[in-house]
């Protein structure tokens, strides 16, 4: 009884001591990690949720099966096909999903904590990691976010490294939707094709920023480094062999019937529903209405390539897999125009406060020497304001929102994840179809839970 | 692309919400939540962007907090969206969506302890504890 009066003592004291921190202690224990779970009974507002009933009442539950058939599974958070750790609960009533929860935290990493601790030269580490599929589209959002906070402007060669790069990171995002969706719904020779295409652009990414993902390659006030030496030979054969190998895909998917017969008119989403539940991106394209930031407020010099956004009107599953391949061919229009227009000139602004000088200089200036070592050390500062610049990543609208207090580091870095904010639309799609259409609807919305979570 | 800033308050905040809904900002992008911890007064400011799509336009609300109770209204019945985005504030800094259908944590499991966002919660000094490991006295 003695000993707990005295640890209750220093209780408050270790707490602070051990977390840093005046918001309490942490719980020890291990944690109830299926404590979020759906219930048998919820009240209205949740069931309309859950039942993707929200917007638009399109529900039709057959009345004749009896209580007994109706109960309630867990789908992950290890399961093949939920692209990660994403863990839904469903409940069945025989065959026919009824309600859906996405459960999601699992790949939680605090990454929008650990932005605010690292300054904005480190930035772009962060954030990379984040969406792990299109990791340049990470460190191009955080990188125009802190250029707007400064108000600079990097020069056009930087630019058009930047869409170029992009780009290509597009197209390798979509071919790995593709692959996996393909796995998940049986095709299985779409899964090593399109990882088979996706290696190429990889191995391009490696020549370039010195790793195949998570590249760090985009910072702010430019990129990292030159285009390698002939580098104009790896995109024209990356220009040559995708279209061929896209046409394969076409060739093997597009008149097949097993597959149109297992994705046309399942999981639609319409217009409306995107629109109320924020969906952006491919699957927005899907449902009918034409909607692409690189067209309706464009970024990084976008505005001078000419390509067209790929529109269908369907919404179901089959139209967000067609729109995909069709924007890997405008993707490779935007390749192709970025490969024969490359202005000369510096990859990355002149100013030494905010870009660190070439490591030959180092050696022969004493000021060099001293920029370097100020931007290794402290980094650049940024002025007081906040922004939110969001541009078009292979999934939605990415946003980043920074808060900067004049430091060197952000006082509030925050990321908007488009497959957080599509995820919501799960239920939507899910519901009122059979279990077996399930796994093709959550790989049509290409959820990457590393974007989810943060 | 700028986006015009709306600075509001509580009381205000769910109309204005409402009257932006029916002048064509079709979607709520983005809710997020800056705690000016020893900063500013109130302490916790919630920031929401909205886009419309017709129009081609950005609006940005900002709404201050009060410190007590740290309750603002829901708008998930406005825009369903906004679902997620309000779990993870009150998830992350413990703000109050009032008359949330689902109020419940999103990220961190259920039983933690505290707000990792907010800024007097220390950050990497928690030590990983694994399931069944042997306890740490």
């Amino acid at each position: 009884m003695k000993k707990d009066t005295r640890k209750n003592k220093f209780k408050d004291k270790f707490d602070f001591w051990a977390t840093n921190s005046e918001e309490g202690g942490w719980n020890i224990s291990s944690t109830d990690e299926g404590s979020q779970k759906m219930l048998e009974e919820e009240n209205a507002k949740q069931i309309k949720i859950q039942t993707g009933t929200d917007v638009i009442d399109d529900f039709v539950i057959d009345e004749d099966t009896s209580d007994d058939e109706r109960m309630i599974v867990n789908m992950g958070p290890q399961h093949p096909s939920t692209h990660g750790v994403l863990r839904l609960q469903a409940e069945l009533e025989g065959e026919v999903v009824r309600r859906v929860k996405p459960i999601i935290g699992y790949l939680h990493t605090g990454m929008e904590k650990t932005g605010e601790e690292l300054n904005y030269f480190q930035g772009p580490t962060n954030t990379t990691r984040m969406d792990y599929l299109s990791p340049l589209f990470n460190e191009l959002v955080f990188s125009l976010t802190t250029e707007k906070l400064i108000g600079i402007e990097v020069p056009d060669r930087a630019k058009n490294i930047r869409i170029l790069m992009t780009e290509l990171n597009r197209i390798s995002s979509h071919l790995v939707a593709l692959a996996t969706g393909g796995m998940d719904i049986g095709a299985l020779s779409m899964m090593i094709f399109g990882f088979r295409e996706r290696e190429l652009i990889l191995n391009f990414f490696e020549k370039t920023t010195g790793l195949r993902m998570n590249h760090n390659y985009i910072r702010p006030g430019g990129v990292a480094a030159d285009l390698p030496d002939g580098w104009q030979k790896d995109i024209e054969e990356i220009l040559k062999i995708i279209p061929e190998k896209l046409q394969d895909y076409d060739d093997m998917l597009l008149d097949n019937p097993i597959w149109k017969g297992r994705l046309q008119n399942v999981g639609i989403l319409t217009t409306k529903e995107c629109f109320a539940y924020g969906v952006t991106g491919p699957s927005l394209r899907a449902s009918g209405h034409s909607w692409d930031l690189r067209k309706a407020q464009p970024y990084s010099g976008i505005e001078n390539f000419e390509f067209e956004v790929p529109v269908l009107n369907e919404g179901d599953v089959f139209a967000r897999w067609r729109i995909k391949v069709l924007e890997i061919f405008e993707s490779l229009k935007i390749v192709e125009q970025a490969l024969n227009k490359m202005p000369k000139g510096p990859y990355k602004i002149q100013d030494k406060k905010i870009t660190p000088p070439p490591r030959k200089r180092l050696d022969e200036s004493m000021e060099a020497l001293i920029h370097h070592f100020k931007i290794y050390t402290e980094g650049f500062k940024v002025p007081e304001g906040d922004a939110y610049v969001a541009i078009e990543s292979p999934r939605g609208e990415l946003g980043c929102y920074i808060v900067s207090d004049g430091s060197s580091k952000p006082y509030r870095m925050h990321v908007r994840g488009p497959s957080f904010c599509n995820l919501q639309a799960l239920p939507v799609i899910m519901t009122d179809s059979p279990i077996a259409d399930a796994v093709a609807a959550i790989a049509s919305l290409d959820p990457v839970i590393g974007d989810v979570d943060r | 692309m700028s986006s015009e800033i709306i600075n509001t308050s509580v009381e205000e905040y769910k109309k204005l919400v409402e009257s932006l809904h029916s002048e064509n900002y079709e979607m709520m992008v983005d809710l997020t939540v800056v705690d000016w911890f020893r900063k500013k007064e109130p302490r916790f400011e919630v920031v929401v962007q909205f886009l419309s799509i017709s129009k081609n336009q950005r609006k940005t609300i900002k709404v201050f907090v009060d410190d007590e109770g740290l309750s603002i209204p829901s708008i998930t019945d406005i825009y369903p969206s906004a679902n997620f985005y309000e779990r993870e504030a009150f998830d992350m800094f413990g703000i109050n969506f009032l008359e949330h259908p689902d109020l419940t944590r999103i990220l961190m499991p259920d039983d933690w302890n505290g707000h990792p966002l907010r800024k007097n919660y220390g950050s990497g000094r928690i030590p990983v504890q694994f399931k069944n490991a042997p306890k740490v006295e």
